[in-house]
């Protein structure tokens, strides 16, 4: 399903956290939000999600007007940052949450439920954990229940607020790699916000560079990263492009003093 | 009233670090402990044990037979009832007032919130005399109301309406308070992973936001119908003392002894402490279900 957004605004109190942003994203895309914090990306999730109200604008999904849609009804599946998992709740029962809640007339019998929810468990490689409570799982095993559970309502789009934050970083590389090829799997379209420029930058289709409410640039990472077009992204995005991306993975991280500075002075002139 | 839910945590926290120190230190530190443990032992068996155990003796001074007697006396199972009857009413009302205001204040932002958490703990600032005399003021004959409820035959005060009304009155903040540090704790993320799920707003309530706080309102339950039953201010005001029409449980007792009926007054005051006997052992298991309760916080 695609997603449109026509001139988002969205004030809290006197901070103006989504500024007039317009947006396309095709079906089956996998899009990252980037931006560091207070730049209003996961706001701007939550007002796709439903879960915020936009002061003005307009969310079209599939082109549909979907602005006055309440978040139960526009077939969103949202991961929360923390996971938001039903802690009274075992692995099966969360992941089945949103087949259970269904008006009885659309609700699978117990048992395609239990075959939906074992389906979903081997598509997050996590089979043999049903039986447990969320509190007895890793963070990345947490993270991927979440997925589960969202998906588990066949949603159009799925919207994911900084997946791999709250884990460390030899789970979060791991993680990184399988939710691209779950995602080119499965193609549902997908947008994920994100502070880290690594995580947008290997994962992502196109990129959504976000600073201060406002789109600074869309493109794909090597659009971005070749041409940022403006001194934001380019200071953004450039500490990485430098010293992560260019240089081999397993080498020493090559720092550039002169640049760092230069950098610097660059972004106190925008400033 | 809210001294009874105070943690025992910082006695536990005292003789923890106290462990910790070197030996002389500890030597001297076991000394003072010692005291303090024995000075805090001693004044509890003086003034809550053998009260307590006072109650229980003179009740049942004259046998057993007299025992029971007193509480089988037909005003006495009346007060009885009416004690039930009264918090049977209050309690529910309470629990669906407290969830509501503990759900207003712990989700939503609004104008004149801190004014509901100020009233929400009114009673517990106001003397329970003055909440009973503010509904006679309002109901009775001389109220504001008195008239109107008199021309449709309608009695409040001195009756069974006034002590439901008393009773509701000075049991208002245990729910209330019981629940909103709890749902403050919990936040709203799981509820709006409810909602994208397709969860209606009554499904996400009970299948998401109640077993989270199943034990805090069950702990606010107990000790609100503690209060509901042992209430005598407030009630004592409206009820008008009629015998075996309008008297609870605490006023009885109160008569019984006035009049010079010690161990009927006893046995009945008897009943009363097995309630709050009860109540703290209920207290005991929902503290060791919910360990990570902040009973003392609102903020």
């Amino acid at each position: 399903m695609s997603i449109a957004l026509e001139q988002i605004q969205k004030r809290f109190g006197a901070v103006s956290a989504v500024d007039g942003v317009d947006l396309q994203i095709r079906t089956g895309e996998l899009v990252a939000v980037l931006g560091p914090s207070g730049s209003g990306k996961t706001t701007l999730l939550r007002i796709i999600a439903g879960l915020e109200a936009a002061d003005a604008g307009i969310v079209r999904l599939d082109g549909d007007d979907a602005t006055a849609t309440h978040a139960r009804d526009r077939n969103v599946g949202f991961v929360f940052q923390q996971y938001a998992l039903f802690p009274h709740l075992t692995v099966f029962e969360n992941v089945a949450f949103g087949l259970r809640v269904r008006p009885r007339r659309e609700r699978p019998d117990a048992a395609a439920i239990a075959r939906r929810v074992a389906s979903l468990l081997a598509l997050v490689q996590l089979e043999d954990v049903g039986a447990r409570f969320p509190h007895a799982l890793s963070g990345g095993q947490r993270q991927r229940i979440a997925l589960a559970r969202a998906l588990a309502v066949e949603p159009r789009v799925l919207l994911l607020d900084e997946p791999f934050g709250a884990l460390d970083a030899r789970v979060r590389h791991e993680l990184r790699g399988w939710l691209r090829r779950l995602h080119d799997e499965i193609a549902v379209t997908s947008v994920f916000v994100t502070h880290d420029q690594a995580e947008a930058l290997a994962l992502a289709d196109r990129i959504v560079v976000m600073h201060r409410g406002r789109i600074e640039q869309v493109g794909t990472p090597d659009a971005v990263r070749a041409s940022p077009a403006t001194p934001f992204v380019r200071d953004f995005l450039g500490g990485f492009a430098e010293s992560r991306v260019h240089a081999p993975c397993r080498t020493p991280v090559v720092d550039r003093p002169h640049e760092r500075g230069r950098r610097r002075a660059l972004a106190s002139a925008i400033e | 009233m809210s001294a009874a839910a105070l943690p025992g945590a910082p006695v536990a926290a005292v003789a923890r670090s106290a462990r910790t120190r070197t030996s002389a230190i500890r030597r001297d530190g076991a000394l003072v402990s010692r005291l303090l443990i024995g000075a805090a032992l001693a004044f509890l068996a003086i003034f809550l044990f053998v009260p307590l155990a006072f109650v229980f003796v003179q009740a049942l001074a004259k046998g057993a037979g007299a025992y029971l007697r007193a509480i089988g006396d037909a005003d006495a199972l009346a007060a009885i009832r009416l004690t039930l009857v009264a918090a049977a009413i209050a309690i529910p009302l309470n629990v669906a007032f407290g969830i509501a205001a503990a759900w207003a204040i712990a989700r939503f932002a609004f104008r004149g919130k801190s004014v509901l958490i100020t009233l929400i703990d009114l009673p517990f600032s106001v003397s329970p005399v003055i909440a009973g005399l503010v509904y006679v003021l309002v109901f009775g004959m001389q109220g504001w109301l008195g008239p109107w409820l008199a021309a449709h035959d309608i009695k409040v005060i001195f009756a069974v309406p006034g002590i439901v009304l008393a009773t509701i009155f000075v049991t208002v903040p245990f729910v209330a308070r019981e629940l909103i540090p709890l749902l403050q704790a919990q936040g709203v993320e799981q509820e709006e992973a409810a909602t994208m799920l397709g969860a209606r707003a009554w499904q996400t309530f009970v299948r998401v936001t109640l077993p989270n706080i199943k034990w805090g309102l069950l702990y606010g339950v107990v000790l609100c119908s503690a209060r509901a039953m042992g209430e005598f201010g407030a009630v004592s005001v409206v009820s008008g003392h009629i015998r075996g029409a309008t008297n609870t449980l605490p006023l009885h007792v109160e008569i019984a002894y006035n009049e010079y009926q010690f161990a009927a007054a006893f046995a009945c005051a008897s009943l009363l402490a097995l309630i709050a006997l009860a109540t703290l052992a209920l207290k005991l298991v929902l503290e060791r279900r919910s360990p990570d309760r902040h009973p003392e916080r609102i903020e």
